[in-house]
């Protein structure tokens, strides 16, 4: 969908008649172009899985995550651009980093979900800085349980029980919203997360891509840690038998 | 922000900006003479620092043994000679492979804690695989303290660091001046006058066969000798282990002692003789 607002979208700062910030819907279609990533809330921590898209065969595996932790408890997983998504991780270490300066306490979700909505919603603000082109999905467990929180370029923040971003998110909320949430394990979620990364993969499009599983649950002492390998390895093995029903092994 | 005006444009050494008495203004609220003359506006105070420890901890006592490292602190903190607070945890781990212990100052060594919890933050924030082993602390630790000393603005403490670095024992103690040390065996305190001796001879040339138990019951003979001995003790203990299976700090426990001796003592004992 295309709408240009010819004239009242050159800067930050100008509304349209209709009311609309042009810069800040501008830079959520930076989100929508990017390599899809999701969230999930279970019963006893939190799934994040990104599709990180590989535009080049001389890229070394593993490069230019887009997973990234902050403090030991949270884990962010941004879509749109890269560099954007690295500086809002930056501030968010720095606001967990003076919550425990100040508290002696981990930060909660919420507080950093918080703090980093209103940082990107000063973004929106002025002429002279361009609004942030990347979603974030913010994902912990504090003392209230697991939380996924997801920030938007316009500083709009919401919690979650699913979330997707992305390209392919639109298909991905589908199949989230067909999980039961409420009785799914973190162990369960890594497989689902994997499955409906492939599926909303576009083969065409996007050659190949790497897929970035983390979590954080009791199994990794509720800190932010990337999926056991073996779990990886099972949860790609479940994704592509999804994708492939006829060609299962017996 | 300073919001008198006449501190501004006066650029001072840093670390004075939060030392009220150090900035004119403040301070010379106080000092402030009748005849306003611009010599009121000097500091009221020097600058000083720690310059005596007020709660501290005892003896930390550390040895190699056949896996790794053991180490063993009291849960006291003195407040001079009043045995003030008996549950104190003079240990902490930092990574997967290092413990800290410390003597001195308690406050400061807090502040420590604090530090080294950014440390491992850090590191567990860049995903590059790599992991804090003790080596890496002591010499974090060294920096801090030998860098404060520099500033005249002491941390009171003797650390005591220990670990496997890459399957490799390591064991090493840096104090309030920076000095450091590295062996099989660290006592601070009077731990290293009464029970480096005791230490030294029964693990230098043993490091890699003594057996776990052995290990064990040699510090907690050390630290009821030291119990019996050093005034600012206490027989209530934790011993850390650290080998290829992590670190493994216990709970606290008290030392069994003997005081039967003193009935023979003349003006000592129960019976009072």
């Amino acid at each position: 969908m295309t709408s240009i607002g010819t004239g009242y979208d050159l800067s930050s700062s100008t509304y349209s008649p209709d009311g609309r910030i042009f810069q800040v819907e501008y830079a959520n279609k930076a989100v929508d172009n990017s390599g899809t990533a999701i969230g999930i809330r279970c019963k006893d921590g939190v799934v994040l899985a990104i599709e990180k898209l590989v535009p080049s065969k001389l890229l070394v595996p593993g490069s230019n995550k887009r997973t990234q932790t902050v403090d030991f408890h949270v884990g962010v997983a941004t879509a749109g651009l890269l560099a954007d998504g690295r500086q809002l991780v930056n501030r968010a270490r720095e606001e967990a980093y003076n919550w425990r300066s100040t508290y002696k306490e981990a930060i909660a979700g919420k507080a950093l979900a918080d703090r980093l909505a209103m940082y990107v919603q000063a973004y929106t603000l002025y002429s002279s800085v361009r609004p942030f082109g990347s979603s974030a999905i913010l994902g912990t467990v504090d003392k209230d349980g697991p939380v996924l929180y997801m920030i938007d370029p316009s500083g709009i923040y919401f919690g979650y029980r699913g979330v997707a971003i992305g390209k392919g998110k639109q298909v991905a909320k589908t199949e989230i919203e067909k999980l039961k949430l409420d009785e799914l394990t973190c162990r369960e979620a890594v497989k689902e997360a994997a499955r409906i990364l492939h599926l909303v993969h576009d083969e065409a499009k996007d050659k190949d891509f790497e897929l970035e599983l983390s979590w954080v649950c009791a199994e990794s002492n509720n800190k932010h840690a990337i999926v056991p390998a073996d779990l990886a390895q099972e949860a790609n093995a479940f994704a592509q038998a999804a994708l492939n029903p006829d060609e299962m092994e017996d | 922000m300073d919001y008198f005006p006449l501190n501004w444009g006066k650029p001072r050494a840093t670390g004075d900006e939060h030392n009220w008495l150090a900035t004119p203004g403040m301070a010379g609220a106080h000092a402030r003479r009748a005849d306003m003359s611009p010599t009121c506006y000097a500091p009221a105070g020097p600058t000083s620092h720690t310059s005596s420890p007020i709660v501290t901890g005892t003896s930390v006592v550390a040895l190699k043994y056949k896996d790794g490292i053991m180490m063993a602190t009291d849960c006291l903190a003195s407040y001079g000679s009043l045995a003030r607070f008996r549950d104190v945890e003079r240990m902490v781990p930092v990574g997967n492979s290092t413990v800290v212990g410390a003597s001195g100052d308690i406050s400061d060594f807090q502040y420590i804690q604090h530090q080294l919890k950014d440390l491992e933050i850090d590191e567990y924030e860049t995903p590059d695989g790599h992991h804090l082993g003790p080596e890496n602390v002591f010499g974090y630790l060294h920096r801090v303290m030998y860098a404060r000393r520099s500033k005249m603005d002491f941390l009171w403490n003797t650390l005591v660091v220990g670990g496997l670095q890459d399957g490799k024992k390591y064991l090493g103690c840096v104090d309030m001046r920076g000095v450091t040390y590295s062996a099989s065996t660290i006592a601070t305190g009077y731990g290293a006058y009464i029970a480096q001796p005791l230490l030294r001879k029964a693990v230098e040339g043993r490091e890699d066969t003594l057996p776990e138990e052995e290990a064990r019951k040699l510090l907690n003979k050390v630290m009821q000798v030291l119990f019996y001995r050093d005034a600012r003790s206490l027989n209530k203990i934790q011993v850390t282990t650290v080998n290829a299976s992590g670190v493994h700090i216990s709970e606290p426990y008290s030392l069994p002692t003997e005081w039967g001796f003193a009935e023979n003592i003349r003006g000592y004992g129960a019976a009072q003789n």
